[in-house]
């Protein structure tokens, strides 16, 4: 057990790759396995910080394949594990992501998104959207929150060690290098204040008892001889994989009842839109957002429901519509005209989307 | 006047008697590795706190083959989940199962990083001299002018560079004090099983250990059982059997 240093309600005014490392604490994450790679550092600066008062572990591994792989074997000895990373180093997890996809390993991941393809930059993107989504050679059998800031990161890295462990999906907490390198006030707590218990752990090697005795050994693959022996599991995931949407999909809407032009943005860029949508709203142009917080899965009928709504749609976001493709294949049927504000690792200021949308109202989108 | 010889065959403890025959290709030298291993986690008593792993190729097939906790990882990743378990739980004996592909190729980096930190686990490296499971291409460890798939007229190693040691590599990085690293060989199934013995032992004491084991790949040499033992003779002079380091008995080399 380790020991939680957040006892009662603590407003601090941290940078977002701290805010995660105290909330991994407050999770009661075990271990961290992890590899440098900008602009998520100082979670694990934070975390290694803390050690000597939380009596968690931590190793510094040699790359991302390693610190993946390592987060997959600390899991499967039963601790409550995680690792976060960005960009390339997203990249190279992929492999480590896959297994934890195909055996079902409660996998825990802070990606901290920067500047792509390639080393591009170490500030911030949103373009590991589709990676984190649908990366690794299967199916994108994963949970994705994207996250708007430091509340959220704290709130959704409990949520997601909870998610993980419950329905044993490799889930993620999609934020980027503006949310972890800038300070901001977050109210930390106990989760057990807020009537959040943390889902227990358990060992799939080395559980209790005593093997011929107890138990029998255990033996975990992820290869299988014949192809309908694989889809036969897979089959099966994707039963519980759609089962998701109802139980833990997630979205916020921001004036978008009446709205005429419905701003859908994730994560930083759904908070520039927030301040936006007032501005456009004092100068009389009805414009509201819709902000999915689970990427994977969509909240699809609410989704479609504020699309159809709306006169027109804006899709905006730090990449070259990777949130979008995911969207309109979400809803596919609807006819509401759609507009795009793409900036391609660069953030979306408020002021762009006022001036897109303002755009819109005088000359309608067509598509 | 045949008779139906009805005595069971002497199988280890730790190995799993669930799975019938080996998977492994006639002639194919891991099912006596596994033995070997087996008989050594016997002899220590440490099957209910050992956790294997196994890697991709041919050494996936052992997958279910020992009756102790094991999972099958991606190709070259063995390492790091074996040393993810053992640093969460410090109570288990992780032991690495790999060939000369995972552990000297794709997953070298992981290798090399594991003794120079001195991991707590067991690496077993099954050396071959090519990737059995893929076909038979050339391997790090395969032979000058060895015919293989990506060789076919020979390993030039003007071009591709020499066979790979392992044992001599990680004995040069590992931690004396705190580490053993050996070569073994089939030809010899006794001392195989007490390097494993040995060690598991240092393992079980908190140190690294590592066993690069020649071994034969009868089915991609193309080779019948005169040749296949030929060419394991030749491989134990180019790659030397020998403990490198022991260092629960203070020794180095």
């Amino acid at each position: 057990m380790v020991n939680k240093l957040i006892k009662e309600d603590t407003k601090m005014f941290l940078t977002g790759n701290e805010v995660l490392a105290y909330a991994a604490n407050a999770a009661e994450a075990e271990f961290m396995y992890g590899y440098p790679i900008t602009p998520q550092n100082e979670i694990m600066h934070t975390w290694c910080k803390l050690l000597p008062k939380t009596g968690a572990g931590f190793l510094q591994t040699e790359d991302e394949i390693s610190a993946g792989f390592s987060t997959l074997g600390g899991i499967l000895a039963g601790k409550r594990a995680f690792t976060a990373t960005a960009g390339p180093g997203n990249v190279i997890m992929q492999d480590a992501m896959s297994m934890a996809e195909m055996m079902r390993i409660p996998f825990v991941c802070a990606v901290m998104q920067r500047g792509g393809p390639s080393t591009a930059t170490v500030i911030y993107a949103q373009q590991e959207t589709r990676l984190t989504c649908y990366g690794g050679n299967g199916e994108g059998f994963r949970i994705v929150y994207s996250t708007a800031g430091h509340q959220d990161l704290f709130d959704y890295m409990i949520k997601a060690f909870n998610t993980a462990w419950t329905y044993r999906f490799p889930t993620y907490v999609l934020a980027d290098g503006y949310q972890g390198k800038m300070r901001e006030p977050v109210n930390m707590y106990d989760p057990a204040s807020r009537g959040i218990t943390m889902v227990p752990t358990e060992a799939s090697l080395l559980p209790d008892g005593e093997i011929g005795k107890d138990r029998k050994s255990m033996h975990w693959r992820n290869t299988y001889n014949m192809e309908e022996e694989l889809m036969e599991v897979l089959d099966e995931y994707k039963v519980d994989f759609e089962a998701l949407e109802d139980k833990i999909a997630e979205y916020e809407e921001y004036k978008a009842d009446d709205a005429e032009i419905l701003v859908i943005a994730h994560g930083i860029v759904a908070r520039s839109a927030r301040t936006a949508i007032d501005e456009l709203r004092e100068k009389g142009i009805k414009a509201g957002l819709f902000r999915p917080i689970t990427l994977r899965p969509l909240a699809r009928k609410p989704l479609k429901e504020a699309v159809n709504r709306a006169k027109q749609i804006l899709f905006t976001e730090s990449a070259d519509g990777q949130m979008a493709q995911m969207i309109l294949e979400a809803i596919y049927g609807c006819t509401t005209p759609y507009s795009t504000l793409y900036k391609m690792g660069v953030g979306v200021t408020g002021g762009d989307i006022v001036a897109k949308v303002e755009a819109m109202a005088k000359q309608p989108a067509t598509v | 006047m045949a008779y139906k010889l009805d005595i069971a065959p002497a199988l280890p403890d730790a190995q799993n008697e669930e799975v019938g025959a080996s998977k492994f290709c006639p002639g194919c030298g891991h099912g006596m590795v596994l033995k070997s291993l087996a008989f050594a986690i016997d002899d220590l008593g440490i099957k209910q706190k050992t956790v294997f792993g196994v890697d991709i190729g041919c050494c996936l097939l052992a997958w279910n083959y020992l009756d102790v906790d094991t999972v099958q990882n991606h190709h070259g990743r063995t390492t790091p989940v074996i040393y993810g378990v053992t640093r969460a739980n410090p109570e288990a004996i992780g032991i690495a199962y790999m060939g000369d592909g995972g552990g000297l190729a794709i997953g070298a980096q992981h290798l090399v990083n594991a003794a120079v930190r001195g991991e707590r686990m067991l690496i077993v490296l099954v050396n071959n001299t090519n990737y059995g499971m893929t076909g038979g291409q050339m391997a790090p460890t395969t032979l000058p002018g060895q015919v293989t798939e990506t060789t076919p007229y020979g390993r030039d190693c003007d071009a591709t560079g020499r066979p790979a040691k392992g044992a001599e590599m990680i004995a040069a990085i590992a931690n004396p004090e705190k580490s053993y690293v050996a070569r073994a060989t089939i030809s010899n199934m006794r001392k195989l099983r007490s390097t494993f013995k040995k060690a598991l032992e240092t393992v079980d004491k908190g140190g690294f250990a590592f066993v690069e084991v020649l071994s034969v790949c009868p089915l991609n040499w193309r080779t019948n059982n005169v040749d296949t033992w030929a060419r394991l003779q030749q491989m134990e002079e180019y790659f030397e059997v020998k403990e490198f380091v022991s260092g629960s008995e203070g020794q180095n080399g």
